[in-house]
């Protein structure tokens, strides 16, 4: 993968499969040991003890198409090639928090890429989702939560008191093409409030 | 800054746009996500769709995202599936083919043959 990006729509692919209704990327930096930490939790399926000590061999995969899964090992990679730490935490039917760290300043970390691109691509394709993206760094914490996003959408506002018949009429979904294009401005200028000046391929 | 209470705006403006949309019986753009389609290049082609098929407003066609297709060589593979359920699967897609494809297949119906799996396997 050549971007953290990338390798985050390929693991949030994994939490979608395993029946998910609720996914969080959490994207923080770490300023004390220059660590960028990348976490995606969901509440799926889950995997036992068994699947989870095989979930990093390439080798252990779901899908009946081929037998490698390489989604996981290659994440796995791209952090421990930067001095980074990788963790994955699952529980039978509560859920999986996949946890990676990455030197900020080692020359093999990945760039962050395009993380708008990546959440509005999961969004489109899944608009049922509840999806939560928090960036976080000494700058400050930005958080888009799919769950506010609808409720605003429904045009159920809080302070407009009088409501009509057959509501639905006036709700907008989520995968309508100019909310897509807001949500990805949006983003855009969380990531660039949020890490620019702390990863330098981030304008500030 | 931007902040969450534009949506309102986005949603009266689009609200006057869409009279009605339904995906009930129209055409499905499926995207092979799975590692080896994203590490292709499979995310600029199906936002390249969604730009697409806005920019000319066609009503009824869907874009979503599947696991892999299992022709990991040929990724990013596309799959096109017409209301009766007739399925044409395109390889090795750019986001420049996808625009091709909205043009030529969704809006007049001429299959891109050249963009098959079929023509690359020959």
């Amino acid at each position: 993968m050549r971007d953290l990006s990338l390798h985050i729509l390929d693991i949030v692919q994994n939490s979608i499969k395993a029946n998910s209704t609720f996914i969080k990327v959490h994207i923080s930096e770490k300023p004390d040991d220059d660590k960028l930490a990348l976490e995606i939790e969901d509440n799926g399926d889950g995997m036992d003890s068994d699947l989870l000590k095989r979930a990093d061999d390439p080798f252990t995969t779901s899908r009946t198409t081929r037998r490698v899964g390489l989604g996981i090992p290659m994440l796995k990679e791209s952090a421990l090639k930067c001095e980074g730490e990788f963790n994955i935490y699952s529980e039978k039917d509560i859920g999986t928090k996949v946890f990676a760290a990455f030197s900020i300043n080692h020359i093999d970390r990945l760039p962050i890429g395009d993380i708008g691109d990546t959440m509005i691509a999961l969004i489109t394709a899944n608009p049922d989702m509840h999806f939560i993206l928090k960036l976080e760094s000494i700058n400050g914490i930005f958080i888009l939560d799919t769950a506010e996003v609808k409720k605003m959408l429904s045009g159920e506002m809080p302070e407009a008191g009088e409501k009509q018949e057959g509501e639905n009429q006036y709700c907008v979904d989520i995968n309508e093409f100019a909310v897509i294009q807001w949500l990805k401005e949006y983003i855009d200028e969380g990531i660039k409030n949020i890490f620019g000046g702390v990863l330098n391929e981030v304008d500030s | 800054m931007k902040s969450i209470a534009e949506l309102e705006e986005i949603r009266r403006k689009t609200l006057e746009k869409i009279s009605l949309r339904t995906s009930a019986d129209g055409i499905r753009i499926v995207v092979g996500m799975a590692t080896c389609g994203i590490a292709a290049g499979a995310r600029p082609v199906m936002n390249a769709f969604v730009e697409e098929i806005d920019k000319r407003n066609l009503k009824n066609v869907t874009v979503s995202m599947t696991g892999c297709i299992g022709v990991c060589k040929l990724e990013p593979v596309v799959e096109v599936i017409d209301k009766n359920g007739n399925k044409v699967t395109y390889v090795k897609m750019t986001a420049e083919k996808a625009a091709r494809v909205v043009v030529e297949h969704i809006v007049n119906g001429n299959v891109c043959l050249d963009l098959t799996i079929g023509a690359e396997q020959r």
